[in-house]
């Protein structure tokens, strides 16, 4: 089995269009989290959203890319380009003919499904614009990766909602552990901050109109947010043999199912998934000094979430960090773990731990140390990365200091 | 502006050209125009006339319209502008 380490990051949120933004704003605990600009918001009894601000296509994407990219693969393209830049490779030859993509997402093109349900219900018409499908599909931002990078190996998208990107990451690190792929770009991308995508969620009544506030007892919901984070997994002997910079090398990854509940977390599952990813990983338990949660700020979630911590880790979860990110960048959905990813690394390499912000009061029932409000300065040798989505599936990853 | 005026307004911003450098005898290929490309100028056409342009891009020889030349797409577009009035 090969070891596998990540070369290259980057990422466009609420928090910054870019990895450096995205660590400064993580260290001071800003909260990107604000009214929403989309059309007919005054519909929406959820006004408020993790949205980019100020991301400007012009010269970005020429007019074709443009009548062809969703919001969801323009943003997965801004980041992947990032993180293939800092990984200093380029993919020609037999790289090129191994080296893949597998993204993350739940709604995919969205945007463009919003837009063109309008036209064909709202404004009657009854032709749409030829592009729609190939636009709103799944997999188009994996698609349009590989072909602006000429990645020509194993390319996918994995749609597992709010896990969507932890999977897609652990097929990923699959692919080189095995050494089937010497390098995988992956990640996750989500654009749902449009009215149908913000009306769907208003309906299950878990949303907060007010702030996303997880482990915080006055908690009232999740908040949305968008963007993407890519990385470059690469192989470690390729990586080190041309001299590249590693962020962190990613251990061990586990997988579960509750096989319970459509939308009612599980505290079995996801321990489950949390205690696999350190077997993967050969890590004791007390090996871990943070963990970035799933913490959506709902009820049930930061509950559960905390209650399977405190299983799998026993009395060592009273000495690690778990904080959840969401509270500043909002959940991405499917593209949420890939961005989380990024506090990780910042854990491991920059030894700063992101806070969860908007935390006010504290809950029995969330009883760890959740890096209330302000960033901590802490060596970490190995951090975990929780993703449990509806449906009950389950994915943890497990990265490690190089 | 006339229908033929229009088409080629469509046709030379699809292929990023001047009005002025697409001709009657040119093809869509000449052009640079592809599958797409192609597509997407016909949906652009539909909706500049509101017209239905039967064109099947699984069999576009096979289609009633003939695509071979800026001429043909004009005189067909002309017919079925003429029909619809």
């Amino acid at each position: 089995m090969k070891r596998v380490v990540i070369t290259g990051a980057g990422t466009i949120n609420a928090l910054g269009h870019n990895v450096a933004d995205t660590w400064t704003a993580m260290k001071e605990g800003k909260c990107g989290i604000g009214p929403m600009d989309v059309r007919d918001v005054d519909r929406l009894a959820i006004k408020i959203g993790g949205q980019v601000h100020g991301f400007e296509t012009e010269g970005l994407f020429n007019r074709q890319q443009m009548a062809l990219y969703d919001r969801f693969t323009q943003f997965a393209l801004v980041a992947a380009r990032e993180a293939i830049a800092q990984s200093g490779l380029s993919f020609s030859g037999e790289l090129a003919a191994k080296a893949g993509v597998v993204m993350g997402t739940s709604g995919g093109g969205m945007q463009t499904l919003d837009e063109n349900y309008r036209t064909v219900y709202e404004d009657g018409k009854n032709r749409v614009h030829p592009f729609v499908v190939p636009k709103l599909m799944n997999n188009a931002a994996a698609s349009h990766i590989s072909m602006e990078f000429n990645l020509k190996g194993p390319s996918f998208t994995v749609a597992t909602a709010c896990a969507s990107s932890n999977h897609a990451m652990a097929q990923a690190f699959q692919l080189v552990r095995c050494g089937m792929a010497p390098a995988m770009v992956t990640g996750g991308a989500e654009s749902m901050l449009c009215f149908g995508g913000v009306k769907a969620w208003e309906g299950l009544r878990v949303m907060s109109k007010d702030g996303c506030r997880p482990f915080s007892a006055n908690r009232n919901g999740m908040v949305q947010g968008e963007g993407a984070g890519v990385f470059v997994f690469e192989e470690y002997e390729h990586a080190k043999a041309r001299g590249a910079e590693i962020l962190a090398e990613v251990a061990g990854f586990a997988m579960s199912s509750d096989a319970a509940d459509i939308v009612m977390p599980s505290k079995q599952g996801a321990a489950r998934a949390i205690s696999g990813a350190l077997a993967d990983a050969k890590l004791n338990a007390s090996d871990v000094g943070y963990i970035n949660a799933h913490g959506t700020g709902t009820a049930a979630n930061d509950k559960t979430e905390c209650a399977a911590v405190a299983d799998v880790f026993g009395p060592h979860a009273d000495n690690l960090m778990i904080s959840s990110t969401k509270s500043m960048h909002g959940h991405l959905i499917g593209g949420t773990g890939a961005v989380e990813l990024l506090a990780c690394i910042m854990a491991l390499k920059e030894g700063v731990i992101a806070p969860t912000v908007g935390y006010e009061e504290p809950d029995p029932e969330c009883a760890l140390d959740v890096v209330p409000n302000e960033a901590r300065e802490a060596k970490v040798d190995a951090v975990l990365s929780n993703a449990f989505a509806f449906g009950g599936l389950n994915a943890v990853l497990a990265l490690r200091a190089v | 502006m006339s229908v033929k005026d229009k088409i080629i307004e469509i046709i030379a911003e699809q292929a990023v050209l001047e009005p002025s450098d697409v001709t009657m005898e040119s093809t869509l290929e000449d052009l640079g125009i592809d599958s797409l490309g192609l597509v997407e100028s016909i949906f652009a056409i539909e909706e500049a006339f509101d017209i239905s342009v039967p064109f099947n891009a699984n069999e576009p020889t096979e289609s009633d319209f003939d695509i071979s030349s800026v001429a043909t797409i004009i005189a067909g577009i002309e017919k079925l502008v003429a029909e619809q009035a």
